[in-house]
């Protein structure tokens, strides 16, 4: 087929609409919540204490960083989802759960230690964070929303949930790259 | 001087393909015409800098330009379209040379700083779009050769298979999608 002949086909072709990768996006989410939340609910619960859990910053705070990892993400994937588009000036979006949890341990550093920092660091679940954020996070492939169990420091926080939510991402990476592709 | 003619023709295929994602069919038609000498030019380009004959450009064309139709849903209305086409043009080239073996840098400038007028215009035949054809479903075949090979409309073409001008338009987008994935892949 010369190059003429399929310009002509595709020309011809110009009627069909593929909806623009925001909607896909929303509409995947949609879907995909309601899994992670199916996996929250019948692997893990609601933690017994989590009317007087809210009213600690630090519980709230894994909120905060989950957010602020998630919301700049689908902006900065939305914006590179055009081809022509550079990481440059949307990179520093992504720093901000970073920055957000470098401020909460500073806090609890500055607060007299209920534990020594080496318990702090392990807490009592980081096991199940390990698996538990991946396995919710595959259906959404983006990072866990919603606290886990009991532990609330900071340093755990930072810890744990960042190797667990840059396996996703790395499986993301991997994925991405095979399936994403122009 | 070679600036503002650059600019002048990337300006006209912005306001072509916003017209074509409005609808208009002729230009949508017009504006891969236009494009495709652009593209071939810095195809032969990067294929010579590789090392590689020129006459695979052809090929390389061919893959860009069912990409751009393919992936046309992301690219902003509000932008220019020449960097968007240039993306995706540099990356197809980029896949092209990987396949055969070769790891080069793809200058972006390869694209945008092709005169209009250092351009080849004729059509070319591509191996690999052609033997792709004949491995797909046979209604999608026949669909693409009418349209493409045949110049028949949409609605001659369905008066032809007996079919629905609808089975037609999907028949030939799924043929076009299919066509992509096998080059993709192969």
């Amino acid at each position: 087929m010369d190059t003429d002949q399929l310009i002509r086909s595709l020309a011809a072709d110009n009627a069909h609409r593929t909806p623009r990768v925001g909607a896909v996006l929303t509409m995947a989410l949609l879907v995909a919540a309601p899994l992670s939340i199916l996996i929250f609910a019948t692997f893990l619960g609601v933690r017994p204490d989590v009317m007087s859990a809210m009213h600690n910053p630090f519980f709230d705070m894994k909120f905060a960083v989950t957010l602020s990892l998630a919301i700049p993400a689908i902006i900065v994937s939305l914006h590179l989802s055009r081809p022509e588009a550079l990481l440059r000036g949307w990179g520093w979006l992504l720093l901000l759960p970073v920055g957000l949890l470098a401020v909460a341990i500073g806090g609890e550093t500055m607060m007299a230690p209920a534990m020594p920092m080496s318990m702090r660091l392990m807490g009592k679940n980081s096991r199940v964070c390990l698996l538990a954020i991946p396995a919710m996070s595959l259906p959404l492939l983006a990072g866990a929303l919603f606290g886990l169990r009991t532990d609330d420091s900071p340093l755990f926080v930072a810890t744990w949930y960042t190797i667990a939510t840059a396996l996703v991402a790395a499986i993301g990476a991997l994925l991405g790259a095979r399936v994403l592709r122009y | 001087m070679m600036r503002a003619r650059v600019r002048g023709r990337e300006d006209e295929w912005t306001g072509l393909m916003r017209s074509a994602m409005a609808g208009d069919d002729a230009a949508y038609h017009r504006l891969l015409k236009a494009v495709t000498p652009v593209l071939r030019a810095a195809a032969r380009r990067g294929l010579a800098r590789a090392g590689q004959p020129p006459d695979q450009a052809e090929d390389i064309v061919q893959e860009i330009l069912l990409a751009v139709h393919l992936k046309r849903h992301t690219w902003d209305s509000e932008a220019p379209f020449a960097p968007w086409l240039f993306a995706i043009a540099r990356n197809k080239l980029i896949d092209a040379l990987r396949r055969r073996g070769r790891r080069v840098f793809v200058n972006i400038d390869d694209f945008a700083e092709t005169l209009p007028g250092e351009t080849p215009q004729e059509t070319a035949s591509a191996g690999e779009v052609t033997a792709q054809l004949n491995t797909l479903p046979q209604r999608q075949r026949d669909v693409l050769q009418s349209i493409a090979v045949d110049s028949a409309s949409i609605k001659d073409t369905a008066a032809k298979f007996s079919m629905s001008e609808g089975a037609v338009r999907v028949a030939l987008h799924r043929g076009l999608a299919a066509l992509t994935a096998k080059l993709r892949d192969h």
